[in-house]
C-alpha cells in the first residue's frame, strides 16, 4: 500500500477541503480550474515526462473535447454523455492518424509539428464560425447529470472534476510502475536500446499520444459543461505552453510534479492580482527563479532533498 | 543449419564500403569473436545484424529465417539481443528497472491494463521483478538493484547492459566491446561471465579489442579488415595467419 500512500493522502485532502471550507472562493471556484489544469498537466506528463516526446499542442485536444460537447449538444441536441463520447471517438481517430507521422520527428522538429497542430486547431475554432461561433464562442450548454443527479452547482462540479482528476492521477501513477510505463521510459532513455529489448517504439509512442489526447479531450468536455461556455481563447497556443510550463515546473516525469506545477501555475495568478499591473512581471520572475535554482523541477527537487536528508539521518544513527 | 548465417553482406556509406562481400555463419552454443583494426566494420556489422542500418545488399538468416529487413524490435523478438559499445543504458531508471525492461518480451501487460493495474498485471509484475533480479544476480549486480543508473560507475553500467540483454532470454547475444574501459580485475570477471552465458545455452557473438580475452575464450574468430573477411578459424589458426599478422603489425 506504500506505493499509493501519497495518492491516498492527496485524495483525502482534495475531498475534505470543501467540507471544511464550503464557501471559500479558492476552494469551490479556483479549485475547479486547478483540477482541470492538474488533469491536463498529468496527461501531458505521460507524453513529455514518461515518453520524452514534447507536445506544444496539447490544448488542441482539450479544445476539441470542449467544442465537440458544445456543438453536438447545442446545435444537434445530442445527449451530453453521447456528445462527450462522440468527441472522444473523434479525438481518438484524429490523434491516432496524426501520431505516426508526427512522432517520427524528434526534438525541435517534433515541437514544431505539435505547435502547428495546436495553431491549426485554434484557427479552426476562430474561423469556422458557423460551427464554432467564431471568436465569440458558444454558450448555453445543457446541464450534465449523473443518473438523474444534476451537476448544477460549484460544489457538485468540485466533486466531479476532482474525481476525474484523481482517476487520471491514479492511471498515471499505475503506469509509472508497470511494463507499459517502463517501455515509455525506455523510449525516453534510449530509443535504440528500447528497440533491441523488443519494444515497438513507434507503436508505444503513438499509443501514449492517443491516451494522453483522450484524457485531455474528456477534460475539455467536462470543462465546457462546467463553464457553460466555450471560446477559442481557452485553447490557444499560449495555453499549450502554460501546460508545458506546469509539467516542467513541477518536475518532468513525476506525476506529483505535474500536480504541483499545475497547482502553482493556476493559483499564483490569483494571488498576484494584488500587484495589478506588475502581476505578469512577477509571475514570470518567479518561474525564472524556480527554473534557474531548481532545474529538475520544484517537486522533484524537494523530494530529492527530503530523501537525501533522511538517508543522512539514518547514517548518523 | 547454423544459428546465424550471413550471405554476401554489403554496406556502403556513399563511396565507402564499410562491409563488403561478407559471408560467414555462427554455430549454436559457441563464443564467436570478430576482431579487426579500428574502422574494420565490426560495429557496422552489428548494426547490420540488428537492422539499425539496413544493408546495401546481401542477406542475414537467423535460425533459418531471413531477418535482413525486419525492424530491430522484431529481430529482438526472434531471440537476438545486444549490448552497445557506447553505452545505451536507460539513465532515467534504476538498475532493476533497466533489467525489467529487458523482460519486456517475456511479459504481456498493455497500456490500458497497466493503467488500471488489473490483478493479472500485479501478478505479472512480481514475476518480472523476480526475473530481473535473477539476471542482475547472474551478473553479480544484485547489490546495486535499487541504485539510479545515472549514479553507477562505468564498469557496472557495462555489466548492467549485459544483465538487461540476458533478461530477454535471447538465443544469440551480440556484445560490442564489453571489455573496453575495464581494468584487469573487471576484465577477468567479464571473461568468467561470458563463459557462464555461453554455458547457459546462449550463443555469444563478440566484438573485442582485448586480444588476450578474445584468444582465451573464443571457439571461432573472424578477422575483418576494411570491411572484408581477412581470415576465419580457431584462435590458433588466426594467430598463425600471415595476413592477419600483416594487418595488425603492418608489413
Amino acid at each position: 500500500m506504500k506505493r499509493l500512500s501519497g495518492f491516498l493522502l492527496f485524495s483525502l485532502l482534495c475531498l475534505a477541503l470543501p467540507i471544511f471550507f464550503p464557501d471559500n472562493y479558492y476552494v469551490t471556484v479556483v479549485g475547479l480550474t486547478v483540477f482541470v489544469n492538474i488533469t491536463l498537466a498529468v496527461s501531458l506528463n505521460l507524453l513529455m515526462g514518461y515518453a520524452g516526446q514534447i507536445s506544444l499542442g496539447h490544448a488542441a485536444f482539450f479544445g476539441l473535447g470542449a467544442y465537440s460537447s458544445a456543438i453536438l449538444t447545442i446545435k444537434y441536441g445530442l445527449n451530453p454523455w453521447l456528445a462527450m463520447l462522440a468527441g472522444a471517438i473523434m479525438v481518438l481517430v484524429l490523434s491516432y492518424v496524426l501520431s505516426r507521422p508526427i512522432l517520427k520527428l524528434k526534438g525541435h522538429y517534433l515541437a514544431m509539428a505539435t505547435l502547428g497542430l495546436g495553431i491549426i486547431v485554434h484557427i479552426f475554432f476562430v474561423q469556422a464560425d458557423e460551427l464554432t461561433g467564431g471568436p465569440d464562442g458558444i454558450s448555453g450548454l445543457p446541464e450534465l447529470s449523473i443518473f438523474g443527479f444534476a451537476i448544477n452547482s460549484d460544489i457538485r462540479w468540485y466533486f466531479v472534476l476532482c474525481s476525474y482528476m484523481l482517476i487520471s492521477v491514479l492511471f498515471s501513477l499505475n503506469l509509472a510502475d508497470s511494463r507499459a510505463g517502463r517501455a515509455l521510459s525506455a523510449v525516453h532513455g534510449s530509443e535504440i536500446a528500447a528497440q533491441m529489448m523488443g519494444i515497438d517504439t513507434a507503436k508505444v509512442k503513438s499509443h501514449i499520444f492517443v491516451f494522453s489526447a483522450l484524457m485531455a479531450c474528456i477534460a475539455g468536455s467536462l470543462f465546457a459543461h462546467q463553464q457553460d461556455f466555450v471560446s477559442p481563447e481557452s485553447f490557444s497556443f499560449f495555453f499549450s505552453i502554460e501546460l508545458v510550463t506546469m509539467v516542467v515546473l513541477g518536475g518532468l516525469g513525476s506525476t506529483f510534479g505535474a500536480i504541483v506545477g499545475a497547482f502553482i501555475l493556476s493559483i499564483l495568478p490569483e494571488l498576484l492580482i494584488v500587484f495589478e499591473d506588475f502581476e505578469v512581471l512577477i509571475f514570470g520572475a518567479i518561474l525564472m527563479i524556480i527554473m534557474i535554482f531548481l532545474p529538475e523541477g520544484l517537486f522533484v527537487a524537494l523530494k530529492n532533498k527530503v530523501s537525501e536528508t533522511l538517508a543522512k539521518s539514518k547514517e548518523a544513527v | 543449419m547454423a544459428l546465424l548465417e550471413v550471405r554476401e553482406l554489403e554496406k556502403h556509406f556513399g563511396g565507402l564500403k564499410a562491409v563488403s562481400h561478407l559471408s560467414f555463419s555462427v554455430e549454436e552454443n559457441m563464443i564467436f569473436s570478430i576482431i579487426g583494426p579500428n574502422g574494420a566494420g565490426k560495429t557496422t556489422l552489428f548494426n547490420l545484424l540488428t537492422n539499425i542500418y539496413s544493408p546495401t545488399s546481401g542477406s542475414i538468416f537467423f535460425d533459418s529465417k531471413e531477418i535482413t529487413h525486419l525492424p530491430p524490435y522484431r529481430i529482438a523478438r526472434l531471440g537476438i539481443s545486444r549490448t552497445f559499445q557506447n553505452l545505451q543504458v536507460f539513465l532515467n531508471m534504476n538498475a532493476l528497472e533497466n533489467v525489467m525492461v529487458g523482460c519486456h518480451l517475456r511479459s504481456k501487460a498493455g497500456l490500458i491494463s497497466s493503467a488500471l493495474r488489473l490483478p493479472s498485471v500485479i501478478e505479472e509484475e512480481k514475476k518480472v521483478r523476480q526475473m530481473a533480479l535473477e539476471a542482475l544476480d547472474f551478473c553479480g549486480l544484485a547489490h546495486v538493484a535499487h541504485s539510479p543508473a545515472s549514479s553507477l560507475p562505468y564498469g557496472i553500467l557495462k555489466k548492467l547492459e549485459i544483465a538487461r540483454s540476458l533478461a530477454a532470454k535471447p538465443r544469440l547475444l551480440l556484445m560490442d566491446e564489453p571489455a573496453a574501459g575495464l581494468n584487469d580485475t573487471e576484465t577477468a570477471e567479464l571473461c568468467q561471465l561470458i563463459r557462464q552465458i555461453r554455458d547457459s545455452g546462449i550463443t555469444v557473438l563478440l566484438v573485442e579489442h582485448n586480444m588476450s580475452l578474445v584468444m582465451e575464450i573464443s571457439q571461432q574468430i573472424l578477422v575483418l579488415n576494411y570491411g572484408q573477411l581477412l581470415a576465419q578459424g580457431t584462435p590458433e589458426e588466426v594467430q598463425k595467419n600471415q595476413e592477419v599478422i600483416a594487418a595488425y603489425l603492418g608489413e
